[in-house]
């Protein structure tokens, strides 16, 4: 599979070929600009690849592909009229996840936000509504691909590490981690690569 | 048929929360069929041959108003980027949508129309078949603009462009859910015109989520 994109008429990335196994953790690195996020838009189904083509288990991705990935994009989805919680509530129901009130505390447990629960997401900062869409990934155990994009941007060192410890727990259990960062957060996988992105 | 159900009470709770945007569109409905009056003159007869009309394009203009927050929201947020890479399907979602963007305008518009039916001194069975008729006709409008606000996410003045996009494919609900009310006033049973309103309302169900899940793939790419 040659996977390219481009934006706006320019290509970006193009003889791309990589396949992903149980506990791979693939880097996407490169400069503002290079297409990560294009590269991981694609990958979840929202762009469409300017030539080549992705396969989940052999098949062209549609529905079952879906249900099986979980995407993070910049945007938090974050709704400021929602407490902290409905909006976890309600991501996790839209992905299709448990969404039982003890698995939400759990998860904004693990990402050291249960106390803002009950709080408005208006009230937020931007670390903490990063938190507050980071929190699915505690849910989201079952999901095997994980893409997300720039995960670290905002975070203070400790939910740096509790993100990250996460992630490493996903890839040990078999999971797969696709990820854009210009951190070089440390992540221990079974299997870890890098590709670098020249614009 | 969950998904349908937890994404409507979302948005019904979102609109609870900005109770400002709720408010605008009602007021604006009942401003504007009032200024009429006060600009035409108080004369009875004339008053009551164009309740329907001036209802009617009242209640049009009041939509188009309501109409580009119906995604500019979540598109901003990226809520709409994980409704489409959900595994729910996209119809469902936006049908969801469709459907509480009408409970919060188009039912309330329907449900204001007898304080406008006062003030054009419309006979209850004029009020009854005006009532009806935004009942039947409110949700074409929320069914064709969810296709038209999806078309115009994320252009600048995205607004305007929505009234010139929309406003000539609702001229068929204007003629018929007016003429309901005009036939009822001259004493002609406005079944025909209702039922007219019922197939506008066949048609744009299926034409519009179809319409609006294609431009939101789209606006996404």
């Amino acid at each position: 599979m040659d996977l390219a994109g481009e934006r706006g008429g320019q290509r970006l990335f193009g003889n791309l070929s990589f396949a992903l196994g149980e506990g791979s953790l693939l880097r996407v690195r490169g400069a503002n600009g290079s297409g990560k996020t294009t590269l991981l838009r694609t990958l979840a189904g929202l762009t469409r690849p300017a030539a080549g083509a992705m396969r989940w288990n052999g098949r062209d991705i549609g529905d079952a592909y879906r249900r099986q990935m979980l995407f993070i994009g910049h945007a938090p989805a974050v709704k400021d009229e929602l407490t902290v919680m409905e909006n976890l509530e309600f991501a996790s129901r839209l992905a299709g996840l448990d969404s039982a009130d003890s698995k939400i505390k759990g998860a904004l447990e693990q990402l050291g936000i249960a106390r803002l629960a009950a709080l408005p997401a208006r009230y937020l900062s931007q670390g903490q509504r990063r938190r507050t869409a980071l929190a699915r990934l505690a849910l989201s155990a079952a999901v095997p691909l994980w893409l997300l994009d720039e995960p670290f941007a905002a975070l203070d060192d400790e939910a740096i590490a509790r993100v990250s410890a996460l992630c490493a727990a996903q890839l040990a259990a078999g999971g797969m981690l696709v990820l854009t960062s210009h951190q070089d957060i440390p992540i221990a996988a079974p299997d870890a690569r890098s590709i670098e992105l020249r614009g | 048929m969950r998904a349908f159900a937890f994404i409507v009470r979302r948005e019904l709770r979102l609109a609870l929360r900005r109770q400002g945007d709720l408010l605008n569109v009602i007021v604006f409905f009942v401003v504007i069929a009032s200024l009429f009056p006060l600009g035409v003159g108080p004369e009875p007869n004339q008053l009551r041959a164009m309740a329907g009309g001036v209802a009617w394009i009242a209640a049009l203009l009041a939509a188009l108003l309501s109409l580009p927050r119906l995604f500019a929201s979540d598109y901003g947020d990226g809520t709409l980027e994980q409704m489409l890479v959900s595994p729910q399907p996209l119809a469902l979602v936006v049908l969801a949508k469709i459907a509480a963007h009408w409970l919060c305008t188009g039912l309330p518009l329907a449900l204001a129309a007898p304080v406008i039916g006062l003030q054009y001194a419309l006979p209850a069975d004029a009020l009854w078949v005006l009532l009806i008729s935004l009942l039947i006709g409110t949700p074409v409008l929320s069914l064709l603009g969810a296709a038209g606000a999806a078309l115009t996410l994320g252009v600048r003045g995205g607004g305007a462009l929505l009234g010139l996009l929309l406003l000539p494919l609702c001229v068929p609900v204007l003629v018929f859910g007016a003429g309901a009310v005009t036939a009822t006033l001259i004493g002609i049973n406005p079944s025909a015109h209702l039922s007219l309103l019922g197939a506008f309302l066949a048609v744009s169900s299926l034409v519009g989520p179809w319409a609006a899940c294609a431009a939101l793939r789209v606006a996404l790419d």
